[in-house]
């Protein structure tokens, strides 16, 4: 056949196609159960980091197993409530799309709590949120303790924040300012503000901005206010 | 030789020339100025710049064998297109397995792996070698040329974590106490975390390669 001919060249070319996308497709799906287990696992990593769990995840053999374990062990309870701090049945919060929620009108949206019990037998509550950096998506869980006002712990993560800049928002160095702060004023939902220059000794409202990473620390600051601010109800509900 | 002889022997002194020259005198970075984006953005860490040159050397391999064994078979009007479907797919197919292998290094490359499908060097070389050679060469070239790319890849990365963040492959290599933060007299510099130190060091390297490597100098 005249390899030139416009007959030629479309045959080869949808055979060449057909070939191609099945090859990608076997792939995609079977590779997927990997894939999803790798994020499931990030994912439980994260919940444990913001209650100081998991710190030598890095060295386990088997850290998926390693995780599931610690997971299961140290969360005892999990569900989702609405802005009126009331109990969605019928929601698995581990699966819970945050960027699906947030696109949802208030009233509708599912918002997931953890609930870790840990070694000395306290309870803290873990509420995740996510934002926008300066790149692209920020996120992050926060834990508090029973009197739903004081922060036990922070972890952040950012898909593409300048390393060494707004990058830093994922040092433990970082994410410890926010042990002890306060959400609460008086009762009066006031969050956490990320203050550039540097937040006053003993303002329990504020922490460090990270410096060079302006819009990045902006970033976290909105969503540690959106993310938290709907969740008010219930954390008034839950406190009595 | 008066006479070609149909099997050469498979590491002949010509077929070595094809790894050893894209190592050297023609790189594909410091030489052909090729692939340079990558260069800059994954070499921040020691790991991802590993993990990405394994990955182009993969993808340059098969991507030159397939080729190759294709080239009498494909139609000379839409050889480019075929060309970027066999490294596009290919370039999916790694981006995959990291996914699911190697997800807190895929992570760290991010649309980078994607990337690869626009490296220059993977495309110059099926255009320039595979189409024209047999696929045993060509794989030979694809492994020099992605050899050659990694090296520089490593040798980038290793400065920029060794100066830039003081560990190298995740380990703390100038000991915490040298800090200034702890009380010591040391501190890391910023520059060398941002891309522009990477296209300042890869400078460097052409510098020295030139002033060793003196035919690659142009005559005026």
């Amino acid at each position: 056949m005249n390899k030139q001919s416009n007959l030629y060249i479309f045959v080869y070319s949808s055979v060449m196609v057909i070939i191609v996308a099945a090859l990608l497709a076997i792939a995609s799906t079977a590779l997927k159960p990997f894939q999803q287990k790798n994020i499931e696992t990030e994912k439980r990593l994260d919940i444990l980091k913001s209650v100081g769990r998991a710190q030598d995840a890095e060295h386990a053999s088997n850290k998926h197993s390693y995780i599931e374990d610690e997971f299961s062990k140290v969360i005892v309870e999990q569900f989702a409530v609405n802005v009126s701090g009331v109990r969605v049945e019928g929601v698995d919060p581990f699966k819970v799309n945050l960027k699906v929620e947030h696109a949802k009108p208030t009233e509708e949206q599912n918002l997931p709590v953890f609930v870790a019990q840990l070694d000395d037998g306290s309870r803290k509550y873990i509420v995740p949120m996510l934002g926008r950096g300066l790149w692209g998506p920020i996120w992050g869980y926060i834990s508090l303790n029973e009197d739903f006002n004081t922060i036990f712990g922070a972890t952040f993560a950012h898909k593409s924040e300048t390393p060494g800049l707004g990058a830093e928002i994922a040092t433990t160095d970082f994410q410890k300012q926010f042990q002890g702060k306060r959400i609460f004023e008086n009762e009066k939902f006031v969050s956490v503000s990320v203050i550039k220059g540097g937040a006053q000794p003993g303002n329990v409202h504020g922490v460090d901005a990270v410096s060079g990473g302006t819009i990045t620390s902006q970033g976290l600051e909105n969503m540690l206010r959106d993310g938290l601010e709907g969740y008010q109800e219930f954390f008034k509900k839950s406190k009595k | 030789m008066s006479v070609k002889i149909e099997s050469e022997p498979l590491f002949s002194a010509k077929n070595l020339k094809l790894i050893t020259d894209p190592i050297n005198k023609n790189n594909p970075i410091t030489v052909l100025v090729l692939g340079i984006c990558s260069a800059l953005a994954v070499t921040v860490k020691l790991e991802p710049a590993v993990v990405m040159s394994i990955s182009v050397i993969a993808v340059l391999v098969l991507a030159n064998v397939i080729t190759s064994l294709l080239r009498n078979t494909i139609p000379a009007r839409i050889r480019i297109i075929v060309q970027l479907v066999i490294i596009a797919s290919l370039v999916i197919l790694v981006d995959e397995v990291l996914k699911a292998f190697a997800y807190d290094v895929s992570k760290q490359l991010s649309v980078f792996v994607g990337l690869i499908i626009t490296n220059c060097i993977i495309m110059g070389r099926l255009e320039a070698f595979a189409l024209g050679n047999k696929p045993w060469a060509s794989s030979l070239d694809g492994l020099g040329n992605g050899i050659g790319y990694g090296i520089i890849l490593v040798i980038v990365a290793f400065f920029r974590e060794l100066l830039g963040s003081g560990t190298l492959w995740n380990l703390r290599v100038i000991p915490e106490s040298f800090y200034i933060k702890n009380g010591g007299f040391y501190e890391n510099n910023g520059l060398f975390i941002l891309p522009p130190m990477a296209l300042i060091l890869v400078g460097i390297i052409i510098w020295i390669q030139r002033s060793r490597t003196r035919e690659l100098i142009e005559n005026e």
